[in-house]
């Protein structure tokens, strides 16, 4: 059987994160193809309920990642997404699903190389915590 | 239903190299939705533009999804290309094959698959997109400027000049700001009144500017381009139209001994006064805490005096509204209080002043007249001591900056001194000299080697009096720290310079950010130097840093040029990717509750309260609506919302959602929102 290989899904705020993985591509920064990134217009716009969904259609890891604190293109969106972060972690931990899942990071548009070395590192994490299974089986008996 | 046309580029073999494009092509012409899959060596080129236009033409495509480069690069582009073929542009997406996929993986054929992942979620985001139109909001051309030192004036002047309004704001009974009180500038020692009084003079007489002095912003509402500004015009007590300025009531006040603001204390004024003889305008107001009559009730000296009767006690506060397009904001600094130098005996010992009482010992205007005299008993002081960094770069003081005009006024102080003291002995106790300017470093050496100012690198302890003599205590770091006393007649402090004591309750007012220290934050340190995050509101001069006046004036005009060309245009274009509030027919009208969650957590204060009401009158609901013209398109108002009432053009719940379904569903087409 072949490495299990998990299905991140990236969701990043077009001004820093998603410029700084653009930075990794024009810096030709080699890193793991497990990531979709999904761009919105700022971390505060990322609806934490988009989170879920991605969960119970299958994601095994996602990444949420924005402007570092005070460099946010729209002023205070990212302390927003923080805010939020802080409360969906606890709904996470109460639901049952794994907080290790889900990684949150301030990338800056100048940060292409950390771009890189923080997918890998969650690639990483995600695989040592293997498939997300517990909605899977009941998504395969068609329960859910 | 969806006819999607789907453009994969190889970009030479940039994307070519590592994802087989054909097969992403291949496979995404099988997603449902796409009538029209091809990959093409260069998209971007003229012939590979002309595969999409034809395409749409051809094809009838309801949407585009070009598989290429980041589209921070190309998006612009291919949406013009969309729009040439008569396509809606907000109906073009670009999937990031390049930055995000080819140049950051391996040829294989999970990359390949990583490609087509790429190009099916902005497919199905596609399918969802909703023609949008530029949103167009017209512009008042009618500028404010608040303040009326050197950054306001140039402000003022630059963009009356260039053919527009100007409403010029003053807090003090006249314009000129700090620029004013100084004797003289440095690097070329020209006097600073005499360059600075034509402008004051040239902006009273400008047909297209209209001044308030002694006035205050009381209130802002609106957005780039609508403005509504309500100013506080202070009661004077005289009647402008009628005051000729002779000046025969500030000869005739018997109230003779009220420290004199302009002269920094140095001086004294009466309780009606022009604060300076060059005033701009040159009419007296009354300060009603130091007038005998609106202290005692009896007086009127003033008004028996005055020729033309202009004396109005009974005059009140009036408030004036205006509309203005553009805002420019340059309230000037201060500097650092007395209180914070207990070690320095400022505010204890008389001769221990600050730099900008230094100016008005210095200038020919001042009290002394220009003599150097000590303000304890009018001696020569024979020897004089600056320090430089007094309170800058001092963390325990609570100022981790820079000033960065200390350096250069604390070298003419030095210099003007020994110009007009020659055999006085000057000290400067100094961390670093900071002299980055044209002719600054010259400047500064030309203090220490034709002036012979003794400059010693290190900081004063403490100053204290001894056989009336002020004793400071220092050491020279450049002789391995040995303590230093000098035996000085008078002591300089270059202290701080600081905001303003209302810099933030203003900032609040015109929703204006600032920094830890309170001065004003622009939209970006680089790039955007003299916008701040608010649309339409520029910075000049101080209120954002200590700057000398060359920098001020360039910042000035700078900010000057961004409202003239923000006055350029009758209308302004802005991106429609904006937040909408959910409307639909009665008897629901919204599914917003009126909770105005967002509106506390919008950065922009674009949220607005609308009244849904019958015919007659009655109120049905309160629900919130989105000015177009103020909302960024950020959509943290669309993540709070609880009742999904407010939508982000571009990035709606019903595309970001499809986008994620899709993604964890290979094969699969999503259903929502179709």
């Amino acid at each position: 059987m072949s490495e299990f290989e998990p299905k991140i899904v990236a969701f990043v705020c077009n001004w820093c994160t998603y410029a700084g993985a653009d930075l990794t591509g024009t810096s030709r920064i080699k890193y793991a193809p497990n990531v979709r990134v999904i761009r919105f217009p700022c971390t505060g716009r990322i609806d934490f309920m988009l989170l879920l969904k991605a969960f119970a259609n299958g994601a095994d890891g996602i990444i949420v990642s924005g402007c570092h604190p005070n460099d946010c293109h729209y002023t205070s969106g990212n302390f927003h997404a923080r805010r939020r972060w802080m409360v969906f972690r606890s709904l996470m931990d109460f639901i049952g699903i794994d907080v290790r899942r889900v990684h949150f990071a301030w990338i800056s548009a100048a940060e292409g190389a950390k771009w890189a070395e923080f997918v890998n590192s969650v690639t990483a994490d995600i695989k040592k915590l293997g498939p997300n299974e517990n909605y899977q089986r009941l998504m395969d008996a068609g329960i859910a | 239903m969806s006819r999607i046309g789907v453009f994969v580029c190889h970009c030479g073999e940039n994307i070519s190299a590592t994802v087989d494009c054909h097969k992403v092509a291949e496979t995404c012409a099988k997603v449902p939705g796409v009538v029209h899959s091809v990959d093409y060596k260069y998209m971007c080129s003229d012939p590979g533009q002309n595969l999409i236009r034809e395409a749409i033409k051809e094809k009838n495509l309801t949407g585009v999804v070009v598989a290429a480069c980041s589209p921070r690069m190309h998006e612009p582009t291919f949406r013009r290309t969309c729009a040439d073929s008569g396509l809606n542009p907000f109906l073009c997406e670009m999937a990031n094959l390049r930055e995000h996929c080819s140049w950051v993986h391996e040829k294989n054929d999970v990359t390949t698959e990583k490609a087509i992942d790429l190009v099916r979620i902005l497919v199905e985001k596609v399918k969802r997109n909703k023609p949008l139109f530029p949103i167009k909001v017209p512009v008042t051309k009618t500028a404010l400027v608040l303040g009326g030192g050197i950054a306001g004036i140039q402000a003022a002047l630059d963009i009356a000049n260039s053919g527009h309004k100007v409403i010029m704001v003053e807090r003090d009974p006249s314009i000129g700001g700090h620029m004013s009180q100084l004797s003289e500038t440095f690097p070329t020692l020209d006097c600073s009144q005499c360059i600075l009084t034509p402008r004051m003079v040239e902006v009273a007489q400008h047909p297209n500017i209209t001044l308030y002095t002694y006035s205050e912003l009381e209130s802002l509402d609106g957005f780039i381009g609508n403005f509504k500004v309500k100013i506080r015009k202070k009661a004077r007590c005289v009647d402008e139209k009628l005051c000729t300025g002779c000046g025969l009531c500030t000869q005739k006040c018997p109230n003779k001994k009220i420290p004199s603001e302009f002269n920094t204390g140095l001086g004294t004024r009466t309780a009606i006064y022009v604060p300076f003889p060059q005033a701009v305008p040159n009419k007296p107001v009354i300060d009603k805490a130091n007038c005998t009559y609106f202290q005692k009730g009896k007086c009127k000296l003033c008004e028996k005096i005055c020729p033309t009767q202009a004396i109005r006690y009974d005059q009140q506060d009036e408030i004036i509204s205006v509309d203005v397009g553009g805002i420019v904001l340059a309230t000037g600094f201060n500097v650092l209080d007395t209180d914070f130098f207990p070690e320095y005996g400022y505010g204890k010992y008389k001769d221990v002043i600050n730099g900008l009482q230094f100016e008005r010992l210095a200038s020919a205007s001042g009290p002394t007249l220009g003599v150097m005299k000590r303000p304890s008993d009018g001696k020569t002081p024979e020897t004089i001591v600056f320090i430089a960094c007094a309170g800058s770069r001092d963390s325990a003081k609570g100022i981790e900056y820079c000033s960065k005009i200390c350096c250069m006024y604390t070298a003419k102080h030095a210099m003007l001194y020994k110009h007009k003291v020659h055999h006085g002995k000057a000290y400067v106790f100094y961390m670093d000299i900071r002299a980055g300017g044209k002719m600054y470093e010259e400047f500064v050496r030309r203090a220490i080697e034709e002036d012979g100012v003794s400059y010693i690198r290190g900081r004063v302890s403490r100053i204290y009096e001894k056989n009336g003599k002020l004793i400071v205590k220092g050491a020279d770091t450049l002789l391995g720290a040995q303590p230093m006393e000098i035996e000085a007649d008078m002591v300089v402090l270059a202290t701080a310079g600081v905001a303003n004591a209302g810099a933030e309750e203003l900032a609040q007012k015109l929703h204006v950010s600032y920094d830890p220290y309170h001065f004003f934050a622009e939209a970006h340190p680089k790039l955007r130097p003299v916008e701040t995050n608010t649309a339409g509101i520029f910075l000049a001069g101080a209120c954002q840093a200590p700057r000398d006046i060359p920098e001020t004036v360039a910042q000035a005009s700078g900010a000057a040029s961004k409202v003239a060309a923000l006055f350029s245009q009758d209308e302004l274009t802005r991106e429609p990717l904006i937040a909408v509030v959910h409307r639909t027919a009665p008897p629901i009208y919204s599914s917003c509750v009126g909770c105005f969650i967002c509106q506390s957590a919008c950065p922009y204060q674009a949220i607005e309260k609308e009244e849904i009401r019958t015919r007659d009158g009655k109120l049905i609901k309160t629900v919130a609506k989105v000015n177009p013209g103020l909302c960024q398109g950020c959509g943290t108002c669309v993540a709070l919302c609880r009742s999904k009432s407010i939508d982000l053009q571009g990035y709606s719940h019903e595309q970001v959602y499809a986008e994620v379904i899709s993604l964890l569903n290979r094969g699969e087409e999503s259903n929502v929102g179709i």
